[in-house]
């Protein structure tokens, strides 16, 4: 008997479907097998992974609010990735959109301005995160440099930026020498949607980006362009259409959302700028990409079920002393399945066996 | 049927291969249907049908590829299990793929490398790759990376690997479909020596003149089953067609007289560099193509076909505007889009991966040359509605067979595809229409249905330009015939005048003589 792979004549529509629970299944098994090695029971290590922040209100909300900003940066990604652009650096644009953003705020803090500051913080985060977005895309488009490269590098280049602007000229004077911005003012502030709760107008903004992409992908020249520049380049350029120009605006989108994620999450649940506003959101983004199979509504599903494990992981640290980097782990083996589980789509698996050969 | 006649020559003697109701199901559907062959030493053996009646299963099964699902295959007299391509390999089977199986950034000498099973050094295998193909007449530079050759010169690839392996046995699918006369005539040859060497070989394809003229026994295949066994020589083309095709064929028509009319398509003087090192020159290229007329242009694979191609097209764009003229406006640096607009389309070589997106529908494919002039696209949003519509017209009006109503691309046979591709076109009713290669490896059926309907385009009124290899194609549908040489274009010959020899002496490079191409032109 022989396993072998064989090409399927149409992709399976059932497979696109199961193969993210497949990959779930799997990676769950894994991480069971992991706890046992940890020395944990690995039915209650998966309980308080997933099952526990799904019974109290607060970690309700609490995975909502980890999910807004996974669910828009990824939507971006999967625009890029979808166009065959390999945008890496969605945690760099993230945080120069905070950044930028925060620019406002802290020039605004404590004078009379008004309404405007917070539309405009939003505004500012994400044509920054579009233009650093660009650097890459254009370094692309003009002198070939590959862009997975120098969209990841530009990740560090952001993150101590950040870093420096917080040491130093944007350091709260009163905050004890902390590296961290005064608290931003409320007008510089994203609004909560329930009184006294952490659910925030980002959660809307993100299920407005989810419908958008939905309809872009699914109704539009643009989105068909987006498509079949990655599916088919040959025929998309027969069929006149640009792929470098398409690498630009896929990234200056992703870009564009990955900052406005970003300063969404320094308006709103953080408060102030500081380093370590991300616990790595921009690269979990790429999970969420992948497992919500480049589909926005799918990048939907897939925001809340990384923000679970975001969540289950603090419980597990508190609960059973598991490190947080498990979670990381998890992630990191989710991906490593959700991929593997996709040849899935084009191919199936057969057994045949070698001697058959009269019936 | 009967087998052999019972004045085979070869009464009593072994077959070197023998197949016995071979059979190969897929599923519920019978690909192979208890097919019996038998094919001798020192013989050409031809294996006739349409596409899809079962050719490439039954010899996949010969070459290991796939396994049998009843019946059996004898080779030398003893049964034969093949567990993969390299056994069979192993007992001197070897074969040459209609689609090529290559890897297109190695070199010619790796890709050789990777089909051989030997041991020999990489430097002893070139100059054995270096010898063979120069014994045999098949020029290749073994350093040359093969995403930069033709498709002929692929072909040759594939040739010199299988005679390299020094076979007993060799399949060869529909060799000549991508050669000029003179390159088969030379493959003949090849085929000649190598069976006067005591080689047994198949030989698939459904041009019925070169099987009468090449092979000792045919065996034809219809819808999986064999139909019947001759002798080539003793049937007429019309008699093998109709065992082929199980009906007469439709012959296609030309309106009697086509009114020819304005200048639809002008090319000035076109010179252009190529994109790839290895490209090939475009040089001083004109012509120029009136409404109701039909342009051939012949010559070999990699004569810069598709250099021309991609600059009428917009692929390329060209420096001076004025250097492609389409409907009266100079379009040499407009794009694809823009010149569709002006009323232009294009159907390329390639089916799957240039001309339709492989793994998107039907629809999208209508969608991705029919988005700037068809009304598909209102104010930025797709109407599906019209996409499908086209779709269910390409398929009414050319007759493509499929499985659902708006399958993906790399569903469809070949031939439905190429209807699909043509018929998307032509129902955007264009001025000029620019296609290349039109029924490269399409069945007989559907290469008429899309002849007739380059004729019909022309009728009404379309200027078309037709870049082919088979110089049958072009002399039953073209008015005038141009070659094209290393990048630049001959005078177009009117048809009438243009043999096979006149067209085969340009191919190769040679002028005719001056008072010739004065007369010609002048025509």
């Amino acid at each position: 008997m022989q396993l072998v792979l064989e090409k399927r004549a149409e992709r399976s529509n059932t497979i696109a479907l199961v193969s993210p629970l497949i990959a779930i299944g799997m990676t769950i098994v894994t991480m069971s097998i992991l706890f046992a090695v940890l020395g944990k029971n690995p039915l209650l290590a998966l309980g308080v992974y997933f099952v526990d922040p799904l019974t109290d209100s607060y970690s309700l909300q609490e995975i909502a609010v980890k999910a807004t900003p996974l669910v828009m940066i990824a939507v971006g990604l999967s625009l890029c990735y979808l166009a065959n652009a390999w945008n890496i650096g969605a945690e760099g644009q993230f945080l120069i959109g905070a950044v930028a953003g925060s620019w406002i705020a802290v020039k605004t803090q404590g004078t009379d301005a008004g309404a405007w500051v917070l539309p405009a913080m939003l505004l500012l985060g994400a044509a920054a995160g579009a233009l650093y977005a660009m650097i890459p895309a254009l370094c692309k488009v003009k002198f070939g440099a590959s862009e997975i490269l120098t969209s990841l590098m530009l990740v560090y280049v952001a993150d101590l930026f950040l870093d420096y602007l917080v040491r130093g000229p944007w350091r709260d004077p009163h905050g004890f020498n902390f590296p961290t911005t005064a608290e931003f003012d409320p007008v510089a502030t994203v609004p909560v949607l329930i009184e006294g709760g952490r659910l925030h107008l980002g959660a809307i903004i993100a299920l407005a980006v989810v419908a958008a992409a939905t309809v872009l992908l699914g109704r539009t020249i643009k989105g068909f362009e987006i498509r079949v520049v990655g599916a088919a380049p040959r025929a998309a350029r027969f069929g006149g259409f640009n792929a470098n120009q398409l690498i630009v605006l896929t990234f200056a989108v992703s870009g564009a959302l990955a900052g406005l994620a970003g300063i969404i999450e320094v308006a709103g649940p953080i408060g102030h700028l500081q380093p370590g506003i991300s616990p790595g959101y921009g690269f979990t983004a790429i999970i969420v990409a992948f497992l919500g199979r480049l589909n926005p509504i799918g990048i939907l599903i897939a925001g809340l079920f990384l923000a679970l494990t975001f969540i289950g992981g603090e419980q597990a640290q508190i609960a059973m002393k598991i490190p947080l980097d498990v979670t990381k782990v998890f992630q990191g083996i989710l991906l490593f399945y959700v991929l593997a589980c996709d040849s899935l789509i084009l191919y199936r698996f057969r057994l045949i066996s070698s001697t058959r050969q009269v019936a | 049927m009967s087998d052999s006649t019972p004045s085979s020559p070869h009464c009593g003697e072994t077959p070197l291969l023998q197949t016995i109701g071979l059979t190969k199901r897929y599923g519920s559907f019978l690909a192979n249907d208890a097919i019996d062959i038998d094919v001798f030493p020192e013989e050409i053996h031809a294996l006739l049908g349409e596409n899809g009646a079962g050719k490439s299963t039954l010899v996949k099964a010969i070459y290991g590829l796939i396994q049998p699902s009843e019946g059996e295959m004898r080779w030398m007299g003893h049964k034969m299990v093949l567990s993969g391509p390299s056994e069979a390999r192993g007992r001197g089977i070897a074969m040459v793929f209609q689609h090529f199986s290559l890897f297109d950034n190695l070199t010619v000498a790796e890709n050789v490398a990777l089909g051989l099973d030997g041991k020999e050094s990489f430097k002893d295998m070139s100059a054995r790759l270096e010898q063979v193909s120069r014994v045999y007449g098949l020029p290749l530079d073994p350093r040359r990376e093969v995403w930069q050759l033709s498709v002929g010169e692929r072909q040759r690839i594939e040739i010199v690997r299988a005679l390299m392996q020094n076979p007993k046995f060799l399949i060869l699918d529909e060799p000549t479909a991508v050669l000029t006369p003179q390159e088969a005539d030379q493959l003949f040859i090849v085929l000649e020596r190598l069976k006067a060497e005591g080689r047994a070989i198949l030989y698939i394809s459904h041009k019925l003149e070169e099987v009468k003229r090449l092979c000792d026994t045919a065996t034809i295949l219809r819808g999986g089953k064999k139909v019947a066994s001759c002798n080539p020589k003793a049937e007429t083309a019309a008699s093998l067609a109709r065992m082929m095709v199980g009906t007469e064929i439709k012959q296609v028509k030309a309106a009697t007289q086509r009114k020819v009319t304005v200048p639809r398509l002008v090319v000035n003087d076109l010179c252009l560099e190529p994109d790839d090192p290895h490209g090939v020159r475009l040089q001083n290229i004109s012509l120029e193509l009136r409404g109701g007329e039909i342009l051939g242009i012949a010559g070999v694979a990699g004569n810069g076909q598709d250099e021309f191609f991609a600059a009428l097209s917009g692929e390329r764009l060209a420096r001076d505007p004025g250097t492609v003229v389409i409907e009266g406006i100079a379009a040499g640096h407009l794009s694809i889009t823009q010149r569709r607009k002006l009323g232009a389309a294009f159907v390329p070589e390639e089916r799957l991966g240039h001309g339709t997106a492989p793994r998107m529908r039907l629809s999208e494919n209508a969608l991705l040359t029919g988005h700037a002039a068809s009304g598909m696209v209102k104010r930025g949003f797709v109407d599906t509605a019209v996409t499908l519509s086209t779709v269910d017209r390409a398929t009414a009006t050319f007759d493509v067979r499929k499985a659902k109503r708006d399958p993906e691309a790399a569903s469809l046979s070949g031939g439905n595809l190429q209807k699909f591709v043509v018929g998307r076109e032509i129902l955007r009713n264009p001025a000029v229409l620019v296609v290349s290669q039109p029924t490269w490896g399409v069945d007989a059926g559907a290469a008429a249905v899309i002849r007739q309907a380059l004729l019909d385009l022309a009728a009404g009124g379309a200027a078309v330009l037709v870049t082919s290899q088979d110089l049958d194609e072009l002399a039953e549908i073209t008015d005038r015939i141009a070659v094209m040489f290393h990048g630049r274009l001959s005078v177009a010959l009117p048809t009438a005048e243009a043999t096979r020899e006149k067209l085969g002496l340009l191919m190769g490079g040679s002028s005719l003589d001056q008072k010739e191409a004065a007369h010609a032109a002048r025509a």
